[in-house]
């Protein structure tokens, strides 16, 4: 991917954000709301994409150092191993639990364990789409 | 959970971690790091002795899936305890040995340590767990370690052919086991072995009782290299020697064995497995040390002699059983010594052969040959080997004052009561056990002879030899001298070995005589002049004889030619397959996409809409549908006609986004239709996999309108109106029918249950979260796939020489 299109590359320097904050809020939200590890981590695949759309690859691994591979990797293995951490407290494979909590600014919170494995569930979607994305593109 | 849970999975957690010490100390044998592991294990279980002495056993069980019955259970009893000390035990010594068997400079040791270590972890979850479908998984883990092991120096043609035979036979003999193991679930509901032999009684009538035990046997004969699955063995010897000396002599090809045992229980006093177990174990034991005698390489020979001992234990397992036959009694008690005896030999065994690979270890890593032909004279260079040579092959020939002699005594002796049972129509072929087994004993002596003359004593010829000979490094030594000085203590002090592990293993093989009067019998060295003895004088000279006159009758081995032997059967099945399943792939893939296509939607047309039809499912009802409203006509007209035109478009490119066009219009649908997670994402979906599309432009050819001709195209017509005609009648059924009860009001319920009002979420990350995690890893997989597709083609050129 070799773009050199400055309408492309101002637009995206400010859509990215909009597009990172969004996904990390739907990342967030999928508890009460529609959202969650799934699509939050394709959303910010997608700001990433878009990345690596507008400006070429070795530009963006400069800012964002990331072995995607790894990154996949990790999300897998955080999604299976806070599986197995439910097995410590006696409790069956995969069980999640929740609890409320105050937390200084944000008041009373609610806290929940499936929230660690939904970040492996969105660190496995990014990796995997944007390794799959830049391999395709570096094979040029 | 107990400390046996975490004792289990020590091993597997220090391989993890043998690569980052091999960044971190670069200096450091890896071995050093492994070899406190099997120590502190061996020392764990040690200390574990005197619960089990009493007969007691340790349970822990941790629940996983309560629905299958899986559990991780363990069971920690005298059997187990047995096994354990052997694995680690061992295992600490094939560690210390390894250290200078394998160069730090030339070999890949974190490789090598991380294997074993998993290997130790898989074998010692073999021995403890108590549910059978843990047992399974430890189980193939063990043979997956192997194959690792065994495929250690991969660019060896033949270490690689030794490892897939060996991973080929012992896995297929692995889901036999399985399918026993299912077999027995169903009969009995429970996946504990402990209840299943509870439950004896109440399953010998079923009618799958007998294929159950047909096919657990299986698996327990591959792994332990019985007739006929014997033949991995042998090519299993391209290994690094310790790792002979541990997996294939020592603990993994015991696993067969424990199998026998653990199982004894249940399947014991039936004629099919005494039958099985004793006449397969006692043939192996004739034909392993009969073909010992003609090989001519040091480990091919060890290993034939392996398949030989280990079908002696596995015979003495069938004998025993007898003893279950009409419940436990009195006068029954008497067989159960065969039982006593294969567990003892099982100790005798693991110690001399596990210091005869050593043995042969040092003389390949001194001398640089392990042909019996070139060695000669090695006595005076290498004298410590020599005794250590001495010791442990006099042992396993059955001569006092060694291990090896008590236990072939009182082989003999089980084998003579064989001989006069009157129970499974023994009185008509009882006779041949005592005959077979002398015979066997008698080629046991002759080739363990063999090790000792042929390599230490005759005429040394240097010039046959790569290097000139030395004695071993201290180092190397000390591993096979401890289980040397095992060996003749042993002798002295049996009882003490039988008071502490074999009686407490025989309360577990036969819990239905615990504690009675005659199960342990006293070991003796000196038991008079009777029919054994004379046995065993008997093997001497004949054993000698037939040494001495070697040269004149190995015309034997003639009458069983190479090219008709069962080695050859597997080859041609191997070779048979690959070219079978070649030509049947051939045939349908064809290299067009079209075809493939085809494949799928013919398939799903040809099931789905046949039940469709052959169900009566097609029911339209039309009337409880709500009203479509005008801008809904409107997004399927838009649909329909972006649909359309994409058959009629002349570039790619416009065909790209005239389907985006499709996929922007569901995700409005989902937006109407208040869905407002799916839309989401659909459109993310829908962007990524078209910058996707956008991306592969550069790999696809020329835009060209294909072979227009009526014969392709017809076909083409005919599957995608039927696909969409099938789609539409669907989704049109689905709502006409009603078969089960809505479940949703369960998930309505998932404030209370998980914290969240969101029910997508809460069935995707909590209700159903085991479909999200296998979910993840498989499009993890995916990833994975494209990468290597993509990144790690091989280059030009260099294509066929991957392929040979």
């Amino acid at each position: 991917m070799r773009e050199n299109d400055v309408i492309l590359q101002t637009v995206s320097k400010v859509a990215v954000f909009i597009v990172l904050t969004f996904g990390v809020y739907l990342f967030l939200a999928g508890h009460h709301h529609p959202g969650g590890g799934f699509i939050g981590g394709l959303m910010l695949s997608s700001a990433f994409v878009l990345l690596y759309l507008a400006f070429d690859v070795e530009t963006v691994n400069k800012g964002l150092p990331f072995d995607y591979k790894k990154v996949a990797a990790l999300g897998v293995l955080i999604a299976t191993l806070t599986g197995t951490g439910s097995l410590v407290f006696d409790s069956s494979f995969l069980s999640q639990t929740f609890a409320y909590f105050n937390l200084p600014i944000f008041g009373k919170t609610e806290l929940a364990t499936v929230m660690l494995f939904e970040s492996g569930v969105a660190l496995g979607v990014i990796g995997v789409v944007v390794t799959i994305i830049i391999s395709i593109s570096e094979d040029v | 959970m107990t400390l046996i849970h975490l004792f289990i999975f020590v091993p597997i957690l220090v391989a993890l971690l043998i690569p980052f010490i091999g960044k971190w100390f670069p200096k450091l044998h890896l071995g050093w790091a492994a070899f406190p592991v099997p120590v502190l294990l061996f020392t764990f279980f040690l200390a574990k002795i005197p619960e089990t002495a009493d007969g007691g056993s340790i349970y822990g069980s941790i629940s996983w899936i309560r629905a299958l019955d899986l559990a991780f259970a363990v069971h920690l009893d005298g059997l187990s305890l047995i096994f354990t000390l052997l694995i680690t035990g061992i295992g600490s010594l094939v560690v210390l040995y390894s250290i200078f068997y394998l160069s730090k400079e030339r070999e890949p040791l974190s490789h090598f340590y991380a294997y074993l270590l998993l290997f130790m972890s898989a074998m010692l979850g073999v021995v403890l767990s108590d549910n059978m479908m843990v047992l399974y998984v430890f189980w193939e883990m063990t043979s997956i370690s192997s194959f690792l092991l065994i495929a250690f120096w991969f660019r060896r043609k033949k270490s690689r052919y030794g490892a897939q035979k060996s991973f080929l036979i012992t896995v297929g003999g692995g889901l036999s086991m399985l399918v026993g193991f299912i077999m027995l679930y169903t009969m009995t509901g429970t996946n504990s072995i402990q209840e299943i032999i509870s439950m004896r009684d109440a399953i010998s009538d079923h009618q799958l009782f007998v294929p159950a035990l047909i096919l657990i046997l299986i698996g327990a004969f591959t792994k332990s290299a019985q007739f006929p699955f014997h033949i991995w063995l042998p090519d299993a010897m391209e290994a690094p020697t310790p790792v002979s000396a541990y997996l294939h002599s020592a603990t993994m090809v015991k696993a067969g064995l424990f199998l026998v045992a653990r199982f004894t229980p249940v399947f014991g006093g039936e004629a099919a497995w005494f039958w099985l177990v004793s006449s397969v174990g006692m043939f192996t034991m004739f034909w392993g040390s009969f073909t010992a005698v003609r090989q001519k390489d040091l480990k091919a020979l060890l290993a034939y002699s392996t398949i030989s001992q280990l079908g002696l234990i596995m015979s003495l397992f069938g004998l025993g059983s007898a003893a279950l036959q009409g419940g436990a009694s009195i006068e029954s008690v008497v067989y159960t010594k065969a039982i006593f005896v294969a567990l003892f030999h099982l100790v005798n065994h693991s110690t001399f052969k596990g210091a005869l690979f050593m043995v042969v270890g040092i003389i390949d890593h001194e001398v640089g040959t392990r042909d019996i032909r070139k060695l000669g004279g090695l006595l005076s260079f290498m004298p410590v080997t020599f005794t250590l040579a001495v010791i442990s092959g006099f042992s396993m020939a059955g001569l006092p004052p060694f291990n090896g002699f008590l236990s072939k005594e009182m082989f003999f002796t089980a084998a003579l009561q064989a001989g006069s049972m009157d129970i499974f129509s023994m009185d008509t072929w009882g006779l041949l056990f005592p005959i077979v087994a002398w015979i066997g004993s008698i080629f046991t002596f002759v080739y363990s002879m063999f090790i000792v003359v042929r390599t230490f004593l005759g005429p040394y010829r240097r010039e046959r030899l790569e290097k000139t000979p030395h004695e071993a490094p201290v180092g190397m030594l000390i591993s096979p001298i401890v289980l040397c000085v095992i060996i003749v203590v042993l002798f002295f002090i049996p009882n003490v070995l039988s008071h502490y592990l074999l009686a407490p293993a025989m309360n577990s093989v036969l819990p239905s005589y615990q504690g009675m009067e005659g199960l342990v019998p006293h070991i003796a060295a000196w038991h008079g002049f009777n029919l054994e003895l004379l046995m065993t004088a008997g093997v001497v000279v004949f054993g000698f004889l037939l040494m001495k006159t070697y040269r004149s009758w190995q015309g034997v081995y003639e009458l069983f030619p190479e090219n008709r032997s069962i080695d050859r059967g597997y080859q041609w099945l191997l070779i048979g397959s690959e070219i079978g399943s070649k030509k049947a792939t051939n045939l349908y893939m064809t290299g067009f996409l079209r075809n493939y296509l085809y494949y799928i939607y013919g398939f799903l047309l040809l099931s789905v809409g046949g039940t469709l039809f052959l169900t009566d499912g097609l029911s339209i009802r039309l009337s409880n549908d709500v009203p479509v409203a005008l801008y809904e006509m409107l997004l399927v007209f838009i649909m329909a006609a972006a649909g359309v035109s994409i058959l009629f478009t002349k570039s790619r490119m416009t065909a790209a986004l005239l389907n985006g066009v499709l996929g922007y219009s569901i995700a409005i649908f989902f937006v109407l239709f208040r869905a407002p997670d799916l839309a989401l994402t659909q459109l993310v979906v829908e962007t990524v996999t078209t910058v996707l599309f956008l991306l592969c432009f550069y790999h696809l050819p020329e835009w060209s309108k294909e072979d227009r001709a009526l014969k392709v195209r017809i076909p083409k017509i005919i599957i995608s109106v039927g696909m969409g005609i099938l789609t539409v009648l669907l989704a049109l059924s689905v709502q006409g029918n009603k078969l089960f009860d809505s479940i949703s009001s369960y998930f309505e319920d998932s404030y209370d249950l998980a914290g969240g009002r969101n029910i997508v979420n809460a069935i995707l990350g909590d209700f159903r979260a085991f479909d999200t995690m296998l979910e993840v890893v498989v499009l993890f997989i995916a990833g994975v796939g494209v990468y290597t597709l993509v990144k790690l083609k091989t280059p030009k050129g260099a294509d066929d020489h991957e392929r040979k």
